[in-house]
């Protein structure tokens, strides 16, 4: 009887709810706010700022420009004989887009504590606006890439050779955002928490860059041995290798490495959705 | 007044009182552990009644306990109680910030809650985008947003910054247009906390007419949670009075609801110590009476006699300090009347350490009859030492002199200034 009743209210707010409780419907209707979000993200950031929207750009040229002059030059590590901007520009931006998603989302509960007292909506709009800005973000220095790519194919054309997997670039972005996010969600739902999670969050994901090859390749490592074995199980390790080899026509692709970080992500993924759902119910109470 | 647009049975929230740290995680462990076992949380038994002043006993405290009522369509609730007595939590549950520990809350149709005005507005943001921003975060749709965009704007009087970032807008302006937006917000349960308590009288008509408009014309039903007695008298048809989380009395008539709070406790003698109070505590009141001609205790006088106020203030330390001392006095509706304070005056008062006995006496009230209230507050050194409110009250009756059977106008009842009429 009580089922037969709970039909004819719109909303039930109960105290506890079932686990697997995705709330899609809601989040669809609230896609004009996912929008707003972006859009207050990608204006406001670099309101007063000489060079405004530029620093998107200035960002991974300096990153390069260190890169090549630090791995390639001084400590000389091989590009599979990539042009070395190229080898490097491909990993500081891609890896740029992951870090840049997990760090933002990893924040939602501790940054939003304000705005998430006073207002009711589906609090996954938050952290899913800033992977969209991310994206956005990626998006302007994926042209740069692109352009570096064309400069390289004019002067240099024996080096690269592009393939017809570039083709699976949103695959590959698609899998980057629900590493990002997934990790964004489960820790920013410890935090609220266990606010210790926060430190590590900061060194952590400089951490892991070097445990994923955007400074190396990962056929420098020899097949077989302990060091390649864990990189393989780092799932970014086999995205960032299976862009490289689209986009540049060198790396090891694996479709094993790819499908194995598939499964990663969406278990990931997942996970984060419904460590999040629990957690949004009684954050408030506390941060 | 037909259907019942929100129904709330057995509400309960539970707290953890002190500090989140050390003992979460075990606290986590037996939880779960008393989870998978299938009983009930270990710690939600020894949750206490919510009453503030009272040291704790245990960890964990019920901010709300058993909270049941239902709302018809096109009603007005106002929500009134002392603070911490469980109102604002009471709008968090129904507002879906945070999830009850019991209990169940249904709504029909789309909830929308104003707990703050202008939640999320970014200053660096023109006015127009700020709408659609704070729009879209209250739950309008982009399109519902567009076919309102000039009424808001009209609403708000800024038509002229539409484009210039909120960052420069004065503080009024900015919460004219986060009102305005959330007043053509178009949900069928409208939450309203204390936002009006922002932005200058004019727009606080403004801004209830406007919630009453909605709430007559459209048939939209609203919580409001305020402690000015006036507005919710203006706005609410029905009322409940929480206290210590539970629900102390509540009624379809307004006034009956306001009248049971005011005589429970404002009307009510208690002792100055345990009264709630702010301030750095330098200098606090211990005693207050109010006493008449004779110097004999009373809470009755006539319009025209004499009164004295009679306070003992205690200082700790051994410099004696100069100090102002305010009494503030208000009707029983909220509305203030009048504030006397030695330094307007002129006088100095200095307190030095241990008991300082303090008179003010007023010589020909000029109230007119009625319940007032009193405040106390005592500054040093520009900062607030105690601030005590609704410390005491009095009674005023109409004076011999005035005329017994004149009925004066409600609205007209501020003071009583001594005149004098001649005719050729």
């Amino acid at each position: 009887m009580e089922n037969t009743n709970d039909n004819q209210w719109d909303l039930v707010v109960k105290p506890t709810t079932s686990w697997f409780n995705l709330k899609l419907s809601e989040l669809i209707r609230y896609k004009d706010l996912l929008f707003m979000f972006v859009r207050r993200d990608v204006v406001t950031i670099y309101k007063q700022t000489v060079l405004g929207p530029l620093w998107i750009l200035i960002q991974p040229i300096f990153t390069t420009v260190m890169y090549v002059f630090v791995f390639g030059n001084v400590a000389n590590l091989p590009t599979e004989g990539i042009p070395k901007p190229l080898f490097y520009l491909s990993g500081v931006i891609l890896w740029g887009y992951f870090s840049e998603a997990f760090s933002k989302t990893s924040s939602t509960f501790s940054e939003n504590a304000a705005i998430f007292g006073k207002v009711y909506f589906p609090r996954l709009i938050m952290p899913l606006s800033k992977i969209f800005s991310a994206l956005i973000k990626f998006g302007i220095q994926f042209a740069l890439f692109v352009g570096l790519l064309v400069y390289y194919l004019v002067t240099e054309p024996e080096t690269i050779n592009p393939g017809v997997s570039m083709a699976f670039l949103p695959v590959l972005l698609f899998l980057m955002a629900g590493l990002g996010l997934g990790f964004g969600l489960i820790f920013s739902s410890l935090t609220t928490k266990y606010r210790d999670l926060k430190f590590l969050i900061q060194f952590g994901v400089q951490l892991l860059m070097y445990a994923t090859p955007i400074i190396y390749p990962l056929s420098m490592m020899q097949e077989g041995s302990t060091t390649r074995f864990v990189l393989e199980l780092n799932p970014i390790s086999h995205i960032i290798e299976a862009f490289k080899y689209a986009f540049v026509g060198n790396g090891s692709l694996s479709a094993g490495g790819l499908v194995y970080s598939g499964i990663f992500t969406l278990v990931i993924l997942l996970m984060g959705v419904v460590v999040f759902n629990r957690t949004e119910r009684t954050f408030m109470d506390t941060v | 007044m037909s259907e019942t647009v929100l129904k709330i049975e057995n509400l309960s929230k539970l707290y953890r009182l002190g500090e989140v740290g050390t003992g979460t995680i075990s606290h986590d462990l037996n939880r779960w552990i008393a989870k998978v076992r299938g009983k009930e949380d270990p710690f939600a038994k020894v949750g206490q009644v919510n009453q503030r002043s009272k040291q704790a006993t245990g960890d964990y405290v019920w901010a709300l306990k058993d909270i049941g009522f239902e709302l018809k369509k096109g009603e007005v609730l106002g929500i009134i109680g002392k603070n911490g007595a469980g109102k604002s939590t009471l709008l968090k549950l129904i507002s879906q910030i945070t999830a009850p520990t019991t209990g169940y809350i249904k709504a029909k149709g789309r909830v929308a809650s104003l707990l703050e005005v202008g939640t999320g507005m970014h200053p660096e943001m023109t006015a127009r985008e700020n709408i659609y921003l704070n729009g879209a975060i209250l739950g309008m749709t982009k399109k519902e947003i567009r076919s309102k965009f000039d009424e808001i704007l009209d609403f708000a009087g800024c038509a002229m910054y539409v484009d210039t970032p909120i960052k420069r807008f004065s503080s009024g302006m900015t919460v004219r247009l986060a009102f305005a937006v959330a007043a053509f917000l178009d949900p069928e349960i409208l939450i309203v906390d204390e936002v009006l308590a922002v932005g200058d009288a004019d727009f606080q008509k403004k801004a209830i007419g406007k919630m009453k408009e909605v709430s007559e014309g459209t048939g939209r039903t609203v919580i409001f949670v305020s402690h000015n007695m006036g507005s919710v008298k203006d706005l609410c048809t029905s009322g409940i009075l929480l206290n210590n989380g539970q629900i102390d009395f509540a009624s379809n008539n307004i006034e009956e609801v306001i009248d049971y709070y005011l005589s429970s406790n404002v009307l009510l003698d208690r002792n100055i110590n345990d009264m709630d109070r702010k301030g750095n505590g330098k200098i606090v009141f211990s005693r207050c009476e109010l006493l008449d001609a004779s110097g004999k205790k009373m809470k009755k006088y006539h319009t025209g006699d004499r009164m004295t106020f009679d306070f003992d203030l205690d200082q700790k330390s051994p410099n004696q300090l100069d100090a102002e001392i305010i009494i503030g006095i208000r009707r029983k509706d909220d509305s203030p009347v009048c504030f006397l304070s030695n330094n307007y005056t002129g006088v100095e008062v200095k307190i030095s350490e241990g008991v300082n006995s303090v008179r003010c006496v007023i010589n020909n009230i000029p109230f007119t009859e009625g319940d007032y209230i009193v405040n106390l507050m005592v500054k040093s050194q520009n900062q607030i030492c105690d601030w005590v409110q609704d410390v005491t009250y009095f009674q005023m009756e109409r004076a011999s002199f005035i005329y017994e059977n004149y009925v004066y106008p409600e609205n007209y009842k501020g003071f009583y200034i001594e005149h004098e009429w001649t005719s050729k």
